[in-house]
């Protein structure tokens, strides 16, 4: 691993370190990497950034590299980490923010990342669409974009017997309203980019 | 007693079960839900998860329509959804920038004023003999592994109870004659939404809460949470292929049993739609 | 009227932030100011010098110094113009240090603005100035020392050897303290009891020390030199003087209670010494555990003992004495963890104990003859996991700072388990292993030499894992989840001040800091001092420390003590309250708001139309008024003014700023 160049990490993206301490509201640079986060972390075992180290490239600007890590989607936002921290820091918003991050910068996402970020696009097409989730059609339209056609397949039916999936969605009667709330965010959240 | 109820977007699908006996229980118990007309998707984890502004929004358009509904106080039997519903409110309050953003996204003008309770802190908040001198049905022989799952617990904002050794549950089962056992994995994480994206690190983690409530000798799991219901209930069966184990323990939200335990059929609280047999507990209860 | 103003850079201190030589051109031009100048450090020697002659050129009669907080220099520069023949009183300081400076680094402009306003109010009140005087009060040669720990053991032989008196009181039925609970200390690894009892047994032997256990401080009045201590002495139930300490009662007492000497470890009786060697070694019946003290049938000790030394009608007695200084060594407590941390069990696993259970556990003379087990099942444990930092630097669930000595003693802990368990293996989780003392470093490195596993990172979580624990935690350094099946975990818990130290502080008259710990006078150049005058502090009631620290600093406070003792009167502060009873209405609200209990009633008689009237007013006892102010405030008639301090001094310092 090439060395990092810290002088250069902090002049470049010290915004980057401000805006997520202040996105987040979170101190990150009050951590002191102790590990409890790391440590207690459910899905830490398949991560390639334990938590800590995902705090520890925020704190030297190390925004590629952070942005582009498997870890901040893997994130299950147990909170658990955030319970714990001896340093007030709430390491789950944090996480949150760096995924928001991501997906505005248009970062490109592999593997696990690209599943978990694309299940959230699919769970929150049908809301926007219908103003509640439509568990059949965010499955059909996961699948379609994974390309697993039949990912699932033998739930789907064990879920039908059992009267547990609806086919056509419930649609929420002012369903533009949630659709103006999809809009309006966009909107914001572009001028602010 | 009068709340404003959400049900969550699986009220009707996956959570049927909690839905059902949520509204059994209540009714029974003298506990009024209205549920929130034109309510809509809280956003859970995608929602905060793409988009802070987007999940706060999508929740406070729900604490607008309580408002307008003229209640003070509002409740979600989904942990996802009450820990979502709870959040946006800690944050509309406290955050006066952020508050104007959202007012302007919803265009619903929301500015606090109402409580959101989860379902379980509503009906463990009863005097004890609320539930006890209704008892029919004692579960005396029952052993329950009582699992809070993470939602309700955690951040301290919204916490239930005490992250680490939450113990309302516990009492409320107890108070309907189950025995609750001593297991360390109360609050650990199931791994939640990540069930369909990385389906193999949530069969971990939930075979690893199966093999902890096994061990502690459980004759089922209780929660509260339709993740975590989902992901120990549906996926048992997985996880015993996976991991070559035979787990066979019956899933239950606790509304379930305590309804069980002051009269209600088990029909009318869904317990022939679980993927683990329940007739076990059944017997077990007589 | 020729005022001198002196302000003062401070190094960068001041001059960093603040326009200095501004606020000095600005100062030259206020009313009845003569001479203004600015200067590098005015504190040093150079510039104190430079205001000497300037008095002496300038003919300056009254002197302001603007710099640091008059706490720290006040005495200085008084000392400084009374060089030049000026009434020490006659200075008046300005604080743009701490209060301005300090506080507005970024904003330099506004904080050179509020030093000219400062100094502006304090050049109007510098004019009223008058010169006072102060007077002498006698000194009681005769200390009061609270604990007796090792650091109250200390202070209190320091200062009978110097040849005064000194009446040592503690709270528990034995002196001893911590340190006599402990194995070995570290990092020489000398025993701890060896070093200590003698010690105990010198205290009870000293000519000039009586030792009172048992007992309590309830109540102190006075001041420095002159202090009157209630000293509440609990009732023991056993006639110290007649008994013999023979052990009879306390081997037949039939009621079992957990051992606070042990550590919860195994019990005592209900009758009990703490330990073997405990000073007094005789016993007390611990009232709340007694069966028959709690209207159960007993009374197994009066019958078996064979000096008729029982005697349950014995009540708590109050008594009065004399002191002229107060050293406090009240000690520590362990933070009680198992209320704060979940995540370690709340206290429910048997097999994770505290650091203070280990010394316990290690010691020969312990519950287990020194054979380190597990207090589950009393099985030789293998694996041993070390958890440092438990309510230490944990802002979340305990305190923030660092309690400096459970680095070493762990280090300790983990040479002890490697040492006496064949086989065995220590890790410890820390998040930084500090050693500032002698032969720590050299110490520590020892322990890993010897096969300790330092992992560096904090436990998240333990939990049951059949009979074993299993420790979950991170190893930061391999960026790695790890986990440890453990037999034993020990924690390193935080001190925290021992418990009541809060209201003991209110009830004597001084202060604690945010932590509960007293604050010491100042914290680099009065360490054992309180900011009460004649009350000094030894040990970790100050702030978490090890013993070498707490032996030093009780010998430091054992020579203030001696120092005061060395004079037969001292000064007293003239600045203090004064009533002009011509206006005095003898309502007497300042009598009820004094905190000192300084002024009292007083009747006097006036000539008016040739009768005469008596009439109360209030009176001030200079030697108690400690010049709060607090009886001036709540004067209706502004006949009560504090010297230094006026009404008419404060609202021409307010005047100038507002009318500027």
């Amino acid at each position: 691993m090439p060395a990092i160049n810290l002088t250069a990490s902090l002049n470049d993206n010290f915004d980057f370190i401000m805006h997520v301490s202040k996105e987040s509201g979170q101190p990150v640079e009050q951590c002191y990497q102790c590990g409890k986060c790391t440590a207690g972390c459910p899905i830490a075992f398949a991560m390639d950034f334990s938590p800590h180290r995902v705090l520890r490239m925020v704190q030297l600007g190390l925004k590629e590299r952070v942005l582009q890590s498997q870890a901040i989607w893997l994130c299950a936002c147990c909170s658990t980490c955030t319970s714990r921290c001896p340093r007030n820091v709430d390491l789950a918003q944090v996480m949150d923010c760096l995924r928001g991050l991501a997906r505005r910068e248009g970062i490109p996402l592999e593997d696990r990342a690209r599943d978990i970020a694309m299940f959230y696009d699919c769970f929150l097409n049908t809301v926007k669409d219908n103003g509640k989730l439509y568990e059949l059609g965010m499955m059909l339209n996961y699948n379609l974009k994974t390309r697993q056609f039949f990912k699932n397949a033998d739930t789907g039916l064990a879920m039908f017997t059992r009267s547990k999936i609806k086919f056509l969605p419930a649609k929420n009667k002012n369903h533009r309203d949630v659709r103006q709330i999809f809009q309006r965010v966009k909107e914001l959240e572009e001028k602010t980019k | 007693m009068k709340y404003a109820y959400f049900p969550g977007c699986c009220d009707h699908t996956s959570a049927r079960e909690y839905d059902i006996s949520t509204r059994a229980v209540c009714r029974e118990l003298g506990i009024e839900l209205v549920e929130i007309p034109d309510w809509n998707c809280c956003g859970s984890t995608p929602g905060h998860s793409t988009s802070h502004l987007l999940g706060v929004a999508l929740a406070a358009r729900n604490l607008a329509l309580v408002a307008e509904m003229g209640l003070e106080e509002c409740t979600a039997s989904c942990a996802a959804c009450y820990q979502r519903l709870a959040m946006a409110n800690v944050e509309m309050q406290s955050n006066k920038k952020l508050c104007d953003k959202v007012n302007w996204v919803t265009g619903k003008p929301y500015h606090g004023g109402v409580r959101v309770k989860s379902i379980l802190e509503i009906i463990s908040g009863l005097q004890p003999e609320q539930i006890s001198s209704r008892l029919v049905k004692p579960l005396d022989n029952l052993k329950t592994a009582v699992y809070y799952g993470c939602l309700m617990v955690r951040p301290k904002a919204v916490q239930v109870d005490d992250p680490e050794n939450p113990l309302v549950m516990d009492h409320l089962l107890q108070a309907a004659g189950a025995e609750t056992i001593d297991w360390c994995s109360k609050t650990e994480c199931c791994g939640a939404s990540l069930a369909i994206s990385n389906e193999d690190v949530v069969l971990k983690l939930t075979g690893k809460i199966l093999a902890e409530a096994t061990r502690a000798g459980a004759d089922c799991i209780v929660t509260a949470c339709p993740l975590c219901h989902f992901n120990l209930d549906m996926r048992q069966k997985k996880i015993n292929q996976v991991f070559g184990t035979g787990y066979r323990l019956p899933v239950f939200y606790f509304t379930q049993l305590i309804g069980l335990a002051i009269g209600i059929s088990p029909d009318d609280l869904s317990f022939n739609t679980h993927f683990v047999d329940t007739r076990k507990v059944l017997e077990l209860v007589g | 009227m020729r005022i001198g103003v002196f302000v003062c850079w401070c190094g960068s201190n001041i001059g960093g932030v603040v326009d200095v030589p501004r606020v000095a051109v600005e100062a030259a031009r206020f009313p009845h100011v003569a001479h203004s100048v600015d200067y590098k450090y005015t504190c040093s020697e150079p510039g104190q010098k430079m205001i000497v002659d300037a008095i002496k050129e300038h003919k300056l009669d009254r002197v302001v110094v603007a710099s640091c907080s008059p706490r720290l220099h006040e005495p200085t520069f008084r000392q400084t113009i009374a060089r030049a023949g000026l009434n020490p009183y006659l200075l008046e300081m300005v604080n743009i240090r701490e209060q301005c400076s300090w506080v507005h680094a970024k904003e330099p402009d506004k904080a050179t603005a509020k030093a000219i306003d400062l100094v502006r109010m304090a050049v109007a009140k510098a004019a009223l100035l008058e010169p006072l005087f102060e007077g002498a009060i006698p000194v009681t040669k005769k200390a009061l020392v609270v604990g007796g720990g090792i650091a109250g053991i200390q202070a209190a032989l320091d200062i009978a050897d110097a040849g005064h008196k000194v009446i040592l009181v503690e709270r528990e039925p034995t002196i001893g303290g911590k340190m006599v609970m402990l194995d070995k200390t570290f990092p020489t690894l000398d025993c701890s009891a060896c070093i200590s009892t003698p010690k105990m047994v010198a205290v009870a032997q000293h000519p000039n020390i009586e030792l009172v256990t048992y007992a309590e401080v309830t109540a102190v009045s006075g001041y420095i030199g002159n202090f009157s201590v209630t000293i509440k002495q609990k009732a023991r139930y056993v006639d110290h003087a007649s008994c013999t300490g023979c052990g009879t009662c306390w081997e037949k007492c039939p009621k079992k209670v957990p051992g606070e000497f042990n550590q919860y470890l195994d019990n005592r009786k209900a009758i009990y010494i703490p330990f073997p060697q405990a000073v007094p070694n005789k016993p007390c019946i611990d009232a709340a555990n007694c069966r028959l003290l709690n209207g159960q049938k007993c009374g197994v000790c009066a019958k078996v003992c064979p000096a008729g030394a029982i005697d349950y009608e014995q009540k708590d007695e109050y008594r009065q004495v004399e002191v002229g200084a107060i050293v406090m060594a009240t000690g520590y407590d362990l933070f009680n963890w198992a209320q704060a941390y979940g995540e370690y069990g709340y206290g429910k696993f048997p097999d994770v104990i505290t650091g203070l259970q280990f010394e316990r556990l290690v010691n020969a003379s312990g519950p287990t003859g020194g054979k380190i087990v597990r207090p589950s099942d009393g099985k030789e444990p293998q694996n041993v996991v070390f958890i440092k930092c438990v309510g230490s630097r944990d802002e979340a669930k305990g305190k923030a700072y660092c309690s400096r000595a459970c680095c070493l003693y762990t280090a300790k802990h983990a040479h002890q388990v490697l040492e006496k368990i064949p086989g065995s293996r220590a890790f410890v989780f820390y998040m930084d292993v500090r050693t500032p003392g002698k032969a720590y470093e050299e110490f520590y490195q020892r322990t890993v030499n010897e096969g300790a596993r330092y992992i560096r990172g904090r436990v998240s979580k333990i939990s049951r894992l059949g009979d074993k624990l299993l420790v979950r935690g991170a190893d930061t350094l391999l960026g790695s989840q790890v986990e440890i099946e453990a037999d034993l975990v020990v924690l390193a818990t935080a001190m925290v001040p021992a418990e009541n130290s809060r209201e003991l502080a209110r009830t004597i008259g001084f202060t604690t800091d945010q932590d509960g710990f007293f604050q010491e006078a100042h914290p680099k150049l009065r360490p054992v001092e309180a900011n009460t005058a004649g009350i000094f502090l030894a040990g970790t009631c100050q702030g978490p420390k090890d013993i070498p620290d707490t032996v030093a600093q009780a010998s430091a406070a054992a020579v203030k003590v001696c120092a005061l003792f060395a004079k037969q009167e001292i000064a007293t502060n003239p600045m203090i309250a004064e009533v002009n009873e011509t206006h005095c209405q003898g309502c007497l609200l300042c009598r009820d708001v004094c905190p000192f209990k300084a002024i009292e009633a007083k009747t006097i008689s006036d000539k008016a139309h040739g009768t005469v009237k008596t009439r109360p007013v209030a009176r001030v006892n200079a030697g108690l008024c400690q010049g709060c102010g607090s009886c001036t405030a709540s004067c209706r008639s502004g006949a009560i003014d504090l010297k230094g301090f006026s009404n008419e001094q404060i609202a021409s310092a307010v005047k100038a700023f507002l009318c500027c």
